[in-house]
């Protein structure tokens, strides 16, 4: 997560991590996950299950924050997310006239 | 091995993919650990609505909503019509009542009058509860009748097989309308409205979150409440009018959904691919059809009056 | 076990056939009523709505037949006792949820005071043509069980039976009444509660996990399990499964099917129920049912006095039909006589049993009034030539 300024509570806050369970077998390829995820961690996998559909796979499983938006979204009960229990605070930039500079500290809840 | 356990294996051993499934000895592929498989027959799944169809959203919500308020699911009932949205009612681990054509909301009066602590709920198609269904519907809600029905309204008759339905746009294409539909669609928000309905909310398929809420509220909720969810049909309504698949509808959804809480439900209406209100419409308090039955009763015959108990009105076997 | 007292009316009572058979589903145990106005019946329900209130019954005038029927099987579901009332024009419209009952296997009773039909036909005057649509109305294979009472009192005794053969075997009911009797007046006795037998609910002892909605043994007839106990089951018109769960295939049809129909016709012999009167030296058999058995016993009188032998079967249980004793009889006899207020439908089940083995004459009145004696007398004597 990047901050142009950084946030008085920055301390504090944590963003939640989460992990993608997808049940392979179930999913019909509709990819309402993929294209809602707020955080674009799916994509649909050039694989097929067994029934021919395309499935999602995370690609960035890093940058789920469970939400539950897929699972919700997705009509055939074949994803859920799960809370990581270590929280990961995310990274601060400065953003001036000049840009976005990287940089700053990296918390680690641990 | 099988091929079914070759094709987990293989997704198990992939970084990228964590399937959760186990599989039975009789290689059936269970989901145990989705947080909802409580509330659903995960021993049916999969079910059996087409790829890009909203109505598992429709009830996953639902599921969601009883799950949060974490409702004693013992008490609950649900009714469901025909039709592809009549199958809800297969695929919820409640007490689930499949019945006839149109006649869920007579068939949930039944069971809420003759054990009122149930939280009776109909979940049924656009067809099926305005189309044949229609006369129930406006007396329900005219009685104020203590129920929660929630109509998924897909624009079609979807098991059949696409005919014209109540609710089709002007000029949407159907099996039985051909050349497009020229008959005028219900407002149907509006009916529930000027009919009665005390909780009157639009939702479609993408807004999961407030949709889950709207559930949340409708179930603490007494009265006639009305719940529409606009669902895609990607199967018939989307590929008679040309519109893609369900993600199609959806992006559609996104684009043309405006959030009007309160609005008045006159200017609800829906054109063919055009401004899809969303929002709470109402939301009173008025006596229900029971409490209106208990008041009055107690008042004209005092003493005399013996209610209906709460827990139902079976009588134990005695000798 | 005993009827509730809280809905017994014990004493002598002057009654027209429709009250009466509203006091008996009272004293049955029903405490759910769903209807829509329509004469002649609307007296059972206009009785009941009066009581009801003071005994823990609800009944609500649904918007039309069809809802009242969709009604009663929701509400049956509870475990609760449930009641229809309607005469020809509405006992059409029930029909889709008839099937729904008989499918789902639902204890419940459907009332038909019958009148003159077809259609609107004659509200106010007497028919029985409605006997064969009450085995035959709904599509599909089902069987259901179907009562005649020829008076008030038998109105109430036989609606008490309705309620426990209903709930013995899991099926709709049809109580064919007919205006006649419903809209006659004589005195009825109502006994103390401690005297009326009321078949209960037969709830499964199962616990939820290992019960299944159909699952059944040898009588072939699933326990019951009440919405709201805990047991979160399934069950849908559908052709299903023990679970409840819809199988779209041709053994679970056969399964289901067979089931329904079989726990009727295994256990007729226990079902049937009939008045019989000197038949063993009959030459004649006049077969008959509801009000025109009264008119027929005045008529069979006229024949004997000719010096006919006229035996007397009247039909209490008129579905499943009778048709063993009708084989019996039809090896002994010259000839049936069958009286009815319609174009001959229950004639048509006597001639089937019968076989060919002993002609079944009907004696036809299209409705609005009941037959005069004479005819059916005139058609006793020449039968018997």
């Amino acid at each position: 997560m990047k901050y142009w300024r950084k946030p008085l509570d920055y301390d504090q806050v944590t963003v939640p991590h989460g992990d993608v369970h997808i049940v392979v077998e179930r999913c019909k390829g509709c990819e309402f996950c993929a294209e809602f995820c707020p955080k674009g961690v799916l994509e649909m996998s050039p694989e097929f299950n067994a029934k021919g559909y395309h499935y999602p796979r995370a690609v960035k499983s890093g940058e789920c924050v469970n939400c539950n938006l897929c699972e919700m979204i997705c009509p055939e009960f074949a994803i859920f997310s799960t809370p990581l229990p270590n929280g990961k605070v995310g990274e601060v930039v400065q953003v001036d006239s000049t840009g976005v500079h990287e940089g700053g500290e990296v918390a680690d809840e641990g | 091995m099988s091929h079914e356990r070759e094709i987990i294996d293989q997704a198990e051993m992939r970084s990228d993919v964590h399937p959760v499934i186990s599989v039975t000895p009789d290689h059936e592929v269970l989901v145990e650990n989705h947080p909802l498989a409580e509330y659903l027959r995960m021993d049916r799944m999969p079910h059996i609505w087409c790829p890009t169809c909203g109505i598992g959203i429709a009830a996953k919500c639902f599921a969601e909503a009883l799950y949060e308020l974490k409702v004693d699911c013992t008490k609950v009932a649900v009714v469901s019509g025909i039709g592809c949205t009549g199958r809800v009612a297969g695929y919820m681990k409640l007490d689930a009542f499949h019945s006839t054509h149109g006649r869920p909301i007579p068939f949930a009066t039944g069971l809420k009058l003759c054990r009122p602590e149930l939280m009776v709920a109909v979940f049924s198609g656009d067809g099926d509860l305005v189309g044949i269904g229609g006369n129930h519907f406006i007396h329900a809600a005219r009685r104020n009748i203590d129920l929660m029905v929630v109509l998924v309204n897909n624009f079609i008759y979807g098991m059949t097989g696409g005919q014209n339905a109540p609710t089709t746009p002007l000029t949407a294409r159907t099996s039985t309308m051909p050349f497009g539909n020229y008959e005028r669609p219900f407002n149907i928000p509006h009916l529930a409205a000027s009919c009665g309905a005390t909780y009157v909310a639009r939702w479609t398929t993408l807004h999961v979150r407030r949709l889950t809420r709207s559930f949340k509220e409708a179930i603490q909720r007494k009265g006639f409440r009305f719940i529409e969810v606009i669902a895609p049909c990607s199967t018939l309504y989307g590929r008679l009018n040309k519109l893609g698949t369900g993600f199609d509808l959806m992006k559609y959804y996104r684009d043309a959904s405006e959030i009007h809480n309160g609005a008045d439900t006159r200017d609800v209406q829906i054109d063919f691919q055009g401004k899809l209100i969303c929002g709470k419409f109402l939301d009173e308090e008025k006596p229900t059809y029971i409490e209106s039955m208990h008041e009055h009763y107690r008042r004209v015959l005092g003493e005399r009056y013996v209610p209906m108990p709460d827990t139902g009105g079976w009588i134990n076997g005695q000798d | 076990m005993k009827a509730d007292p809280s809905g017994v009316l014990t004493g002598a009572h002057y009654l027209d056939g429709d009250f009466a058979c509203g006091e008996g589903a009272m004293a049955a145990g029903c405490r759910f009523v769903a209807g829509y106005p329509i004469t002649p019946s609307t007296e059972v329900v206009e009785r009941i709505s009066r009581r009801f209130p003071m005994m823990g019954g609800v009944f609500i005038q649904m918007e039309d037949e069809l809802a009242s029927m969709a009604a009663i099987i929701g509400a049956s579901w509870t475990g609760t006792k449930s009641m229809t009332v309607t005469s020809g024009p509405g006992f059409s419209l029930m029909m889709e949820n008839i099937g729904l009952a008989a499918m789902m296997e639902t204890p419940c009773v459907v009332v038909n005071v019958q009148r003159g039909g077809p259609s609107t036909g004659l509200p106010t005057m007497v028919g029985q043509a409605d006997m064969m649509q009450a085995r035959w109305g709904s599509h599909g294979d089902y069987e259901i069980i179907a009562l005649c009472p020829q008076s008030p009192q038998e109105a109430f005794n036989l609606t008490i039976d309705a309620f426990n053969l209903a709930e013995q075997y899991r099926v709709p009911v049809m109580f064919m009444m007919d205006e006649c009797v419903g809209h006659m007046t004589e005195r009825v006795v109502i006994p103390p509660a401690g005297e009326l037998e009321c078949v209960p609910r037969r709830l499964t002892a199962k616990k939820p996990g290992e019960y299944l909605p159909y699952a059944f043994d040898g009588g072939l007839i699933p326990e019951f399990a009440r919405a709201g106990d805990g047991y979160r089951f399934h069950t849908t018109g559908l052709t299903h499964d023990q679970r409840g769960y819809p199988v779209m295939s041709v053994e679970c049809q056969q399964e289901n099917v067979q089931r329904i129909l079989d726990k009727i016709r295994l256990n007729v012999d226990k079902i049937v129920r009939f008045d019989e009167e000197q038949t063993d030296k009959a030459d004649v058999v006049v077969v008959t049912y509801g009000i025109t058995a009264r008119v027929a016993r005045a008529a069979i009188d006229l024949a004997r006095k000719e010096g006919v032998k006229v035996g007397f079967l009247r039909l209490i249980v008129a579905w499943p039909f009778p048709e063993k004793r009708i084989q019996e009889l039809a090896k002994k006899v010259k000839a049936f006589v069958v009286p009815e207020i319609n174009r001959g439908q229950m004639l048509l089940e006597v001639e089937r049993a019968s076989a060919g083995q002993a002609p079944a004459i009907g004696v036809p009145h299209l409705g609005g009034g009941v037959h005069d004696p004479h005819d059916i007398a005139q058609a006793i004597v020449e039968a018997a030539k």
